[in-house]
């Protein structure tokens, strides 16, 4: 039973040794050919997409992508995507339903980015459409958060058959950051906020939106990336083998009613 | 991503007063209008008569979902779905119950949206109004589910939908809950649209945050009232992260028109016309038409 507060679990997430996607791919997957650009605008290097094998299974692999330095940072802006970056994904998506490949999603990202060019290029109208179109793409997809699961930035990949978190992981409707900001108009009150906000693993299975956690290295994945990576491969083909012994109907059927049923609510 | 959705519309508000506005402002309320786009100062009776559009810039000003859907379904037409739903309290925010009991005596409103069937010039259709009297019509549990609802009808039954959006975003208090109803939303109107049915959307002020990021946009027709705030970042936000003021019309209807994420701009004294003349065109299928020649 993991014991650290929302807050600390924060820490954690951001500690400069955590690692990325970029760490696990080597780990989980064979001859990964990385995947460029959404054909329409441009490739954002916040969203990291590609073909490989898992275990022996052809899989699409679609990534919000942190950097673990400065440099990758500023390259994939800090994971923040651009609409070109979920175009990209639903592109990937979309091929892979058409190969009958199943989808990884991998979340980790602050939330999308916000910024004349995001704005002007349609960020709202992005994300709503991956949203849409996930829902009914023709194959699994299976979503892990890695680390931040910010807001809509995240569920622009988490729209999924299953939905795993890595224990120390966080999924919010906001930042905690700009949850302060709206609520309290206090911006530095994040650690109050991450406490309140109910993000962690184990709220999320309570709330029905989190499915399975992942267990991390003793410490914090970034003890030991090969162990966290093993105990997400056995994860994923846990998943997989669930999944891909369903009929079409039933998996679209399922997914729908995972989301339909979310929402507390009275009826006089 | 939602950071600040309530004060995107509350800079634009009252965010840019200077001590001489502040002073201005001091009128006794409900006398003048003074219009948040352009801020030209309006006798109420004259801006109330326009239909609550300011007389300078055209600025099409929020109206109450009873008011909407008075100018815009045929009259006795309307036949409300799930008029008790409240929400409850998922994420068990401090205060959260209260706000919710003052915002209802408040406005009159359960929560943040009315949701029914309706004709408009006798096109039957499902209708979808937010409010953002309530709550800057935040999506929590109830908008989402009275949604989701009226959609799943709307494909069952084979009717259009017209939904009218106004929201800050997803409602912070309910957590995650509130951004799962994004997904919620989204998927109904994924099944309503692989059915072949029409859903149209008007934009009005403001449509912001998680409600821009999901069925506000995906109409097959997006409409938005003139002047209105469409975006889906805060203003506040994107100015802190790019050090500089952003240009007044930025995320206005024109500026989405301009971009490409708008079908047209249109005025509220034509918008019961061109729905209902949308809806019409929809109905009828292209052999259906020709033999009706």
């Amino acid at each position: 039973m993991n014991e650290l507060t929302a807050c600390q679990r924060l820490d954690l997430i951001r500690h400069k040794e955590r690692p990325t996607v970029r760490d696990y791919i080597p780990l989980l997957f064979d001859h990964f050919y990385e995947l460029h650009g959404d054909r329409l605008f441009g490739d954002d290097g916040a969203i990291l997409g590609g073909i490989g094998y898992f275990k022996g299974i052809p899989v699409t692999v679609i990534a919000e992508v942190k950097g673990r330095n400065l440099e990758e940072n500023k390259a994939c802006n800090f994971a923040m995507p651009h609409p070109e970056g979920y175009r990209k994904a639903l592109r990937l998506a979309r091929q892979a339903e058409k190969f009958h490949r199943p989808v990884i999603c991998f979340i980790d990202t602050p939330g999308a980015f916000c910024g004349i060019d995001a704005e002007q290029h349609g960020q709202g109208e992005a994300i709503a459409k991956n949203i849409m179109e996930f829902m009914m793409i023709k194959t699994p997809i299976i979503s892990i958060i890695l680390g931040e699961g910010g807001s809509g930035g995240a569920l622009a990949l988490g729209v999924c058959d299953e939905l795993a978190m890595l224990e120390n992981s966080i999924y919010s409707v906001i930042s905690p950051r700009g949850f302060a900001s709206i609520l309290w108009k206090d911006p530095s009150r994040e650690r109050e906020a991450c406490d309140i906000m109910k993000i962690t693993a184990e709220d999320l299975v309570r709330l029905k939106v989190c499915d399975h956690i992942i267990a991390e290295a003793e410490g914090g994945a970034h003890n030991d990336a090969q162990l966290t990576a093993e105990n997400i491969s056995e994860y994923i083909s846990q998943a997989l083998e669930r999944k891909l012994q369903k009929g079409l109907d039933e998996l679209l059927n399922q997914r729908y009613n995972k989301f339909r049923t979310v929402g507390e609510f009275s009826e006089g | 991503m939602l950071e600040d959705l309530f004060s995107v519309v509350k800079v634009r508000f009252n965010g840019d007063k200077t001590e001489d506005d502040k002073k201005k402002t001091d009128i006794p309320k409900g006398l003048l209008f003074k219009c948040p786009r352009c801020r030209s100062v309006t006798f109420m009776e004259e801006f109330t008569k326009a239909g609550k559009v300011c007389p300078e810039c055209n600025y099409h000003s929020r109206l109450p979902a009873k008011e909407r859907l008075e100018i815009t379904v045929d009259k006795g037409s309307f036949e409300e779905f799930d008029a008790q739903m409240i929400s409850k309290n998922p994420i068990d925010f401090p205060g959260y119950n209260k706000k919710q009991l003052e915002m209802r005596e408040k406005t009159g409103l359960k929560d943040a949206v009315l949701t029914g069937r309706a004709k408009i010039r006798g096109e039957d259709c499902i209708i979808i109004v937010m409010d953002s009297n309530f709550m800057m019509a935040s999506m929590g549990s109830v908008v989402g589910e009275k949604i989701t609802r009226a959609i799943e009808f709307a494909t069952e039954n084979r009717l259009p939908v017209v939904a009218f959006t106004a929201s800050g975003g997803a409602r912070m208090q309910e957590g995650i809950v509130a951004l799962m109803q994004m997904a919620k939303t989204s998927g109904a109107v994924a099944k309503h649209n692989e059915a072949g049915l029409l859903y149209i959307t008007v934009m009005t002020d403001p449509t912001t945050g998680g409600v821009t990021a999901s069925f506000a946009s995906l109409g097959d027709i997006i409409i938005a009232e003139p002047k209105v705030l469409i975006g889906f970042a805060g203003r506040r936000v994107i100015e802190g992260t790019i050090k500089q003021k952003l240009p007044d019309d930025f995320q206005s209807a024109e500026f989405m028109l301009e971009n490409g994420f708008l079908d047209m701009i249109v005025e509220r004294k034509s918008m019961r016309r061109v729905l209902s003349n949308l809806l019409k065109l929809h109905r009828l299928s292209g052999k259906e038409a020709a033999a009706n020649e």
